[in-house]
């Protein structure tokens, strides 16, 4: 059986599944909770200025009857007073020493608030800080939130002064709202933070009411840009933690990763491009704690098939494998097989290919069920029909290469060698 | 033991004549099958179904909330496509072709995704459909069943004036007069109806019957083109002893008397035997036991290899505790002079192939008796033979010869649906009323061109 135990900065949790700094983990009850079904951290929802949410404050996007493909919110940071959270926190941590406690922090744009805050959360025990410069809506315009972890400098200058304080692991979330995750994640590295976590909400309307107009959710005939996530945005997630381990100074940090995971196969996922431990929202908004179990037990069991003993064993294991397209080999040449005895002859690959790729497969009509068949000169291996088969298998890529040896792009133009002919 | 009608309470009416495919209750229920739905390209489903409905399409049309444009893709290749989706043997057709089949997965629940689809649209009688200008032409269809009134849509939709000629008091044909009560109700055929005559440009004119108050040479003089439709519907009689007996009935007067009396006015004896297993000898049986017949016996003289009726309907059959009797054939009804009182049969075994392939039964020798005091004969249907003679008509044994489209050996008179191919599914005469309705547009133009 692998061992799931995570060591995060000298933070320690028996499992590298940690709460994302949420609903889910803004008071005692919840929290309590979550570490008696077995949660192995919590990051505590954002501490800080004070405010007041609204009502309404979520919305979502269904996809072909699937609900919470994506997750859309307009809450702001813990709308409970401070001391409450405090006292709160520090009885979380006496009832479970086990279990990592970080507060994430978004304190009001002065040193002094900042020093003020640390202090005090550090009083409660907790075992580390994340410095949520990523909030996309409600704290921006204040100065706050996406409003640092857009603009490097100001980061850069923040970390300084949270630096200036802290005695416990510091990790600055950033914000998916700026071109590159990879200047504010330097900043902060630089100025101080151990550790970065990544993906913050994305910026977004999931809709609009096709009856009233108003987008949403809706609050009292008005609507604002809210922060994204859910499964949606783990494609895009996965895609920025890859720069924060591919880039020199920030690849030197420990990351907890974040955006969309549902699964421990997307933990897994997360992990392979660079993440130590990973947080979980949506799903547990979606589901409650009790989806800790399959992560656990669904990662242990794959690491046990892969011979993985612990998770540093793969951490970063897929990262050298995400390059240049320039470097790809062009002479790496696949074709789709078709295996006509797990064919149900639904015509999608071929509408696909048809309508919308190289016209490579070929129909022989029949009644009621056609047969499809690849032309294997036509196919340029898309994978396009493999992707929209509904039977696992049936459709595989076959390997043909064009040459022996690894040929790219760059080689490929200096050589000469001859474009499409149609 | 004793024919008797009025056996069962009124609940027990209502319960055992009870919707047997009950619809979606919830749109996300609905919602649920649709979503499964593959979207095949060039869909078995649709080639499956004898009038082409886009069922991809209209299921996507269902998951995407476009329920106008679901019923409209169904009712523009089947307007009779509420009717339909509550009595198309749809295991042999639409659902019987899913791909999901060869996945040995359920297959997407079409028809009651069709109905969901239709039901509201027919009820409230959204105007899916314009009807153009008034041509002026004028054209006569014999008969309100599927073929008829498919028939009598398509041409109204193409501004023709169409009269439609029926010998029965209600529209609907077999829909109406000769389906189990579950499967569909009057008052359901009664809005299809008046849903299809909405479009404009359709009157009917009831109780006329051909060769009776009506006959073709008025309506081939008074019409641009005369259609044809007025199906089956001749019990084909046993030709043994004892038939002539009070408490031998033919399934399709008993069906018509559950349609039309109401089912406490309809007789039904304490142990029934029906002979045959069609759709409906099925009918026949289940609506016996239902009526509160204490035994039924299905006599059938071959196997469950060569039924005639598909395993679904089978299943309602044995579900509703009938019996069967295979390998057996009947060889008198025997009576004690007032009332019947038992079924003689032979027993059979098969022989080889006939003609249509199925293997002929041969008489063993022994026999069987059956202790019954009713016997319903649902031995299958006789086309109108004398009618068809009378008209000088092409025909083979009764049934209208007809090139494609539903063109007869007449000038100016098409014919269509179970009159021609002798009885097949409703879905089969709607699609016979939409050729014949392209093929008599088509004759009205070059006539007056």
């Amino acid at each position: 059986m692998a061992n799931l135990n995570t060591d995060f900065l000298g933070i320690r949790s028996p499992n590298p599944f940690w709460l994302a700094s949420a609903p889910p983990t803004d008071k005692k009850i919840n929290v309590l909770r979550a570490f008696e079904a077995g949660w192995g951290g919590v990051v505590w929802k954002t501490l800080g200025s004070q405010v007041k949410n609204v009502s309404s404050r979520y919305s979502a996007v269904d996809y072909h009857g699937s609900r919470v493909m994506g997750l859309n919110n307009i809450e702001l940071i813990s709308d409970r007073p401070l001391d409450i959270n405090l006292q709160e926190i520090k009885e979380c941590i006496r009832l479970f020493p086990d279990r990592a406690m970080i507060v994430s922090l978004m304190a009001d744009n002065d040193k002094q608030s900042w020093h003020e805050l640390i202090r005090k959360v550090e009083d409660t025990g907790a075992h580390g800080l994340e410095l949520n410069f990523g909030c996309p809506h409600g704290m921006t315009e204040r100065g706050m939130g996406a409003a640092v972890g857009q603009d490097p400098e100001i980061a850069r200058l923040v970390v300084e002064w949270v630096m200036e304080v802290a005695t416990i692991p510091v990790i600055t979330k950033l914000t998916p709202n700026v071109h590159s995750v990879v200047p504010t994640g330097r900043a902060s590295v630089e100025a101080g933070s151990q550790a970065l976590s990544l993906i913050n909400t994305i910026q977004s309307v999931t809709g609009v009411d096709l009856d009233t107009f108003i987008p949403n959710p809706n609050v009292a005939g008005k609507s604002t840009f809210g922060g994204y996530c859910g499964p949606a945005v783990k494609p895009i997630a996965l895609k920025m933690l890859t720069t924060i381990a591919q880039d020199p100074v920030t690849a030197k940090v420990p990351v907890s990763g974040i955006g969309g995971i549902s699964t421990w196969k997307d933990a897994a996922e997360f992990m392979l491009l660079g993440a130590t431990t990973v947080q979980v929202c949506t799903a547990v908004m979606k589901h409650g704690f009790r989806i800790i179990e399959d992560l656990c037990e669904g990662l242990s069991n794959w690491m046990d098939e892969k011979g993985f003993a612990r998770i540093t064993d793969f951490i970063g294991r897929s990262v050298p494998t995400l390059t240049h397209w320039e470097d790809l080999d062009m002479n790496y040449h696949i074709v789709a097989r078709i295996d006509p005895a797990k064919c149900i002859h639904c015509g999608l690959c071929y509408i696909a290919c048809e309508d919308a790729s190289h016209q490579s497969i070929s129909l022989t009509a029949g009644h009621p069920y056609n047969t499809y068949t690849i032309k294997e000169e036509e196919c340029v291996g898309c994978n396009l029909c493999k992707l929209v088969c509904p039977v696992d298998s049936c459709i595989t890529m076959v390997e043909q290469r064009h040459g022996a040896e690894y040929l790219n792009w760059k080689e490929f133009q200096r050589r000469g060698l001859p474009l499409n002919d149609h | 033991m004793a024919i008797k009608d009025h056996r069962l309470t009124d609940e027990e009416y209502a319960s055992n004549f009870g919707d047997i495919h009950p619809p979606f209750a919830t749109r996300d229920a609905a919602l649920v099958d649709a979503n499964r739905c593959l979207f095949c390209y060039d869909a078995p489903c649709t080639k499956s179904c004898p009038t082409g409905i886009d069922v991809p399409k209209f299921i996507k049309q269902i998951s995407t909330d476009n329920n106008k444009g679901a019923a409209h893709t169904i009712f523009e290749s089947n307007i009779m496509g509420g009717g339909c989706s509550r009595v198309c043997p749809v295991e042999k057709l639409c659902e019987g072709a899913c791909v999901y089949n060869l996945m040995e997965e359920e297959a997407i629940p079409i028809a009651r995704l069709q109905r969901y689809a239709t039901e509201k649209a027919i009820r409230e009688k959204w105007p899916l459909f314009q009807r153009a200008q008034s041509t002026g032409r004028k054209v006569a269809v014999v008969g309100a069943g599927p073929s008829g009134l498919s028939c009598a849509h398509v041409l109204a939709r193409s501004g023709v004036d169409v009269t439609i000629y029926e010998k029965e008091p209600r529209g609907g044909g077999l829909m109406t007069y000769g389906i189990a009560a579950y499967k569909i109700t009057q008052d359901f055929c009664a809005e299809e109806l008046e849903y299809i005559l909405s479009i404009g440009g359709i009157s009917i004119r009831y109780e006329q019957e051909l060769g009776r108050n009506l006959s073709l040479a008025a309506l081939q003089t008074q019409y641009d083109a005369v259609y044809l439709a007025f199906g089956v519907g001749l019990a084909r009689q046993l030709d043994i002893p004892g038939e002539e007996q009070k408490g031998v009935v033919d399934a399709i007067r008993f069906i018509y008397d559950i349609r039309t009396k109401g089912y406490p006015e309809v007789p039904v004896g304490d142990k029934v035997a029906v002979i045959g297993l069609g759709m409906t000898a099925i009918d026949a049986a289940t609506q016996a036991k239902r009526l509160g017949a204490k035994e039924v016996t299905i006599v059938y003289r071959r196997t469950h290899a060569e039924m005639p009726c598909t395993q679904a309907e089978l299943d309602i059959a044995k579900l509703d505790g009938c019996q069967l009797l295979w390998l057996a054939a009947p060889k008198a009804v025997l009576g004690d002079g007032t009332r019947v009182t038992g079924l003689l049969c032979s027993l059979m075994q098969l022989g080889s192939p006939d003609a249509s392939g199925r293997r002929t039964p041969a008489d063993t020798g022994e026999t069987i008796t059956l202790e019954v005091d009713m016997v319903i004969k649902a031995a299958g249907q006789l086309p109108f033979t004398q009618l068809v003679q009378d008209a000088g008509l092409a025909n083979e044994k009764g049934k209208i010869v007809t090139g494609g489209s539903g063109v007869t050996t007449i000038n100016n008179v098409f014919a269509g649906g179970d009159c021609v191919n002798g009885g097949k599914e409703v879905v089969d005469a709607v699609q016979a009323g939409k050729d014949a309705a392209a093929a008599i547009l088509n004759y009205i133009d070059s006539a007056h061109s």
